[in-house]
């Protein structure tokens, strides 16, 4: 008898516990797992959307994607654009932090500047550095004629426009990486510095190979994934300044295309479980991270 | 209406693979303050939950004032429970805190909302709650806190809003949680002294938790010992010091800690410590004899050992012994401050101790009877 | 001197930082003779701010990608506030079945970006003949793993008695919820509130699949419309209408900086 109103009573506490979580379990099907299914079967047809008829390809969307030069040149272009925003976003990042982090009344001033760009909108600010690369009208190339060079086409030349959209990515991902760069310098404990002076770091640049930047390891580590994710999503430069065009497209630009503009949603499903496995690998050493902090 | 009993029958609880309490029965009559001792693990604070409804027992019943309440949700008992953190409600203010019970026990949900409420709450309610929050501050002296917010008190302030948030109402009984133990050591004997005067003023039902022997023996009616989720003794304060019913009961209760001595009881029954004839007689086969400081004396004659220690606590005064004989065991004694100052450090002493203070306990740890047959011998 | 290098190295980086901002600004109040002009000179020849803002907020509906903005990213924040709190007090407080396993799915979750999604999502809601919606802009983000993640880490540290004193002193478990544990969280809440504000007000890439009404486009939406229509006739209406686009982000930022850097970097998922 006292079993079964015992039961009854922890039923409802467990009741309670599901009706809490319901709204987000029902989203988490709706919005992640069914779609992720869905995305899986399409990568497998031939689908394309408003199509009658559909039929299974197998691995053949994926075979077709190593085969595409587009999607290759997309996933070159890509990387080259990593390849320069995550070293010059992470040392510029971890530069800027170290000045900064010595400023006492200063700080909130060069804070505020140097993460005003991760603020902004980017299409509009993508929109101004269009105009600021003009050749014949913009203040870029003014100075660079002043030097006595001759102007460069930045959004012109093809060979550039990679490189051109890196800059901008850098600008952009800078001063988030500066924050976190400072977070990390802040959690350094003060003795540290001190004990190292008094072993007989002098100068600053023993002192920051000796104490600082071991210490700042875990937040590196971070601040590399983080800037490479969001090196492999660019997107809104490429929309606002190239469309594509040359083979200039970077992968997510490339999946665009396929999966929305030209309606290959079965080809696209398979770019696009390439593009999720790549931001997955990526992503592993982050999830790590926050998950130790997680005690389930 | 705050005199409840409380029954529970059969309460067994485990975590996964741990049983926390196995099949506690524990009467508490109407009006008692009952204390729930023992170390931390042995279940008391799980026991107090399952009282408070704050946790479901996996079998046993849970009955206030003759009433089953073991399905009964925790806001629905009606207990009030002091925790050991206090449990204030930051964002409120004292005053808030205190009247948050009432609110939730006389309002409708719409009233109790921010801001509208104040509209929809009938004036007659609310000077009702105002009047009950203003007595019990005076009753606990905190009528100058009522505006502040949580943060801005000290420990022992803390302790009083919590007080008084839990006997605003008249709830069937008063449930606390260690809530001494975040004070430090002084206030802590101040508020011994008033939870017991509150007590005997409210003439409610108390069940108090604590892990402090101390506190369980001055405040309390009686008291449960417990120890590996079960209730190794049910007594009066007088009861538990007197006759422990087990070497672990004897063991907890009383400071300085008894004197327990192994000893050898001989096949005609005589029980002999370190080789030395005690004048106790009792079963044979090995057993230990406890004996509490303030029962042992030094003696022209008994048994020889030497003094190694002296200690002065105002009133009473520690000797700490070593027997001359067996192992070196070493024994406590208290003496009064007026008593004959002791030989030096070093010396020979002899002690004694009155048979009928004696306790016996057998291998198994359970309290042993015994009689005595002639004083210890030298 | 040594004491004024990291000044001048950072006030040469701040200048790099901050040119596209002076540069989309003073544009923004030359007259079209002055584009050519390509003095950093900050007093314009002639002041034209008034007719190119004018310009800008009448040729094309600046006005209406702002409401439409504000509508998106509200709807978004309420519906992720409204499902997120309660899961992540579950998951925090509660136990029920099933909480290890929402909890890693919670956590792979936060891996996925949402451009992975974009494909089933945007078939589902063509057939369901919801293209061209706010609710198409909106849904997607209706479920914030992010935000269970984080609110579920602030929740934990609620002191579990405060709990249980009000579970005995008669609150309703949404009650305990919304009115206490949330509330002992605001500082997490105004951080998840920044995070995605910004976020979705800046998003191109599921507007661009879903919205192919001017009507209905947000911001950055819009901007791509209107440089895409704009470009060379009018630089001084094209930089008024980035300025407006980003002046309500940039103007939050510069009030509330540190709220506003906490926010945007909980997390590297942008």
């Amino acid at each position: 008898m006292t079993i079964a109103i015992g039961h009854t009573a922890r039923s409802r506490i467990v009741t309670r516990g599901l009706l809490f979580a319901l709204p987000a379990i029902l989203l988490m099907a709706v919005i992640y797992i069914i779609p992720v299914i869905v995305l899986m079967g399409f990568s497998l047809t031939d689908y394309s959307l408003g199509a009658l008829n559909w039929r299974f390809v197998g691995l053949q969307n994926f075979v077709a994607a190593f085969k595409d030069p587009v999607f290759l040149r997309s996933l070159t272009n890509t990387a080259l654009y990593a390849a320069i925003v995550i070293p010059a976003g992470v040392f510029l990042g971890l530069g800027v932090a170290l000045l900064v982090h010595g400023r006492k009344a200063s700080r909130g001033f060069w804070e505020t500047a140097y993460f005003l760009p991760v603020t902004a909108t980017l299409v509009a600010m993508a929109t101004v550095w269009q105009f600021l690369l003009h050749p014949s009208l913009g203040p870029v190339n003014a100075a660079i004629k002043w030097f006595g060079f001759d102007p460069v086409s930045f959004l012109g030349n093809p060979a550039l426009l990679i490189p051109t959209m890196a800059l901008i990515g850098v600008w952009q991902i800078l001063g988030f990486n500066m924050v976190l760069f400072l977070a990390g310098l802040t959690a350094i404990p003060q003795d540290l510095h001190e004990a190292a002076r008094m072993d007989g770091a002098r100068n600053p640049i023993d002192r920051f190979l000796t104490v600082t930047w071991p210490m700042l390891g875990p937040t590196t580590l971070f601040v590399v994934v983080t800037t490479s994710i969001s090196a492999f999503k660019v997107f809104e430069t490429v929309a606002v300044l190239t469309k594509g065009r040359s083979g200039s497209e970077t992968l997510l630009y490339a999946l665009y295309l396929e999966g929305f503009e030209y309606s290959n949603t079965g080809y696209a499903a398979a770019l696009t479980l390439i593009f999720l496995a790549i931001v997955l690998i990526l992503s592993i050493g982050q999830t790590v991270r926050m998950d130790r902090k997680v005690h389930y | 209406m705050t005199r409840k009993s409380i029954d529970l029958s059969g309460i067994r609880k485990s975590f996964g693979q741990t049983q926390v309490l196995a099949d506690i029965d524990l009467q508490v009559r109407e009006g008692e303050f009952l204390s729930l001792v023992g170390m931390s693990g042995c279940g008391k604070s799980t026991l107090l939950r399952i009282i408070a409804g704050l946790e479901m027992p996996d079998g046993g019943q849970v009955a206030i004032g003759g009433n089953d309440v073991t399905a009964l949700d925790p806001s629905d008992r009606n207990l009030a429970m002091v925790f050991q953190s206090y449990a204030l409600y930051p964002h409120m203010t004292v005053r808030q805190n205190i009247a948050t019970p009432l609110r939730m026990r006389t309002l409708s949900l719409p009233a109790r909302l921010p801001l509208v409420g104040r509209l929809l709450a009938p004036r007659e309610a609310r000077n009702r709650i105002a009047e009950a929050v203003n007595d019990a501050a005076e009753m606990l002296q905190i009528v100058h806190l009522l505006d502040r917010k949580p943060a801005q008190l000290s420990g022992g302030q803390r302790q009083r809003v919590a007080l008084a948030r839990a006997l605003v109402r008249q709830p069937a009984a008063f449930l606390m949680d260690e809530p001494l133990s975040n004070l430090d050591a002084k206030l802590r004997a101040h508020m011994r002294d008033e939870l017991a005067a509150l007590h005997r003023r409210l003439g409610a039902t108390f069940i108090y938790v604590t892990h402090d022997q101390v506190e369980a023996m001055t405040m309390s009616d009686r008291i449960a010992l417990m120890i590996e989720g079960r209730i190794e003794q049910l007594g009066t304060p007088d009861e538990l010091y007197r006759t422990p019913a087990t070497l672990a009961v004897a063991r907890f209760i009383g400071s300085p800690t008894i004197n327990l001595l192994p000893a050898e009881v001989s096949p005609e029954g005589r029980l002999q410590v370190a080789g030395i004839e005690t004048g106790l007689v009792t079963e044979p086969g090995p057993a230990t004899l406890g004996i509490r400081a303030e029962d042992i004396h030094l003696a022209p004659e008994g048994i020889p050992a030497r003094l190694i220690r002296t200690e002065t606590h105002g009133a009473d005064r520690y000797l700490t012994c070593q027997l001359a004989t067996g192992d070196g065991q070493t024994i406590v004694l208290r003496q009064g401050a007026s008593d004959p100052r002791p030989a030096h450090p070093q010396d020979k002493v002899h002690l004694r101790f009155a048979e009928g203070s004696a306790h016996v306990f057998g291998p198994d740890g359970r309290r042993r009877n015994h009689s005595h047959h002639r004083m210890v011998a030298a | 001197m040594r004491r004024f290098i990291p000044h001048i190295l950072l006030a040469a980086g701040a200048a790099v930082m901050l040119l596209p901002f002076y540069w989309m600004i003073l544009t923004s109040i030359r007259t079209p003779a002055e584009i050519f002009d390509i003095s950093l000179w900050p007093v314009p020849d002639r002041f034209n701010g008034v007719e190119n803002y004018g310009q800008a907020a009448t040729s094309v509906p600046i006005a209406r990608f702002m409401l439409n903005g504000v509508i998106v990213c509200s709807g978004i924040l309420f519906v992720q506030v409204l499902t997120a709190v309660p899961a992540a007090y579950a998951l925090a407080k509660l136990r029920f079945p099933g909480r290890r396993i929402l909890m890693a799915l919670v956590i792979a979750a936060l891996c996925v970006p949402m451009q992975a999604l974009a494909l089933p999502l945007f078939v589902g809601l063509a057939q369901a003949n919801l293209l061209n919606t706010y609710f198409a802009q909106m849904a997607p983000f209706f479920l914030s793993v992010f935000a269970i993640f984080l609110f579920r880490q602030s929740f934990r540290s609620y002191p579990d008695e405060i709990i249980e004193a009000a579970r005995m002193d008669g609150f309703s478990e949404m009650e305990i919820c919304w009115g206490l544990v949330l509330r002992g969280s605001l500082p997490s809440l105004a951080a998840f509130a920044i995070f995605s504000v910004v976020a979705h007000w800046n998003d191109l890439y599921w507007p661009m699949i879903v919205v192919s009404d001017t009507a209905l486009a947000p911001p950055p939406l819009g901007m791509l419309l209107f440089s895409d229509a704009e470009t060379g006739a009018n630089y001084g209406a094209l930089m008024a209408g980035a300025t407006m686009i980003t002046a309500p982000m940039i103007v939050c930022f510069v009030l509330a900086r540190r709220h506003f850097i906490a926010g945007i970097t909980m997390t590297g998922v942008k």
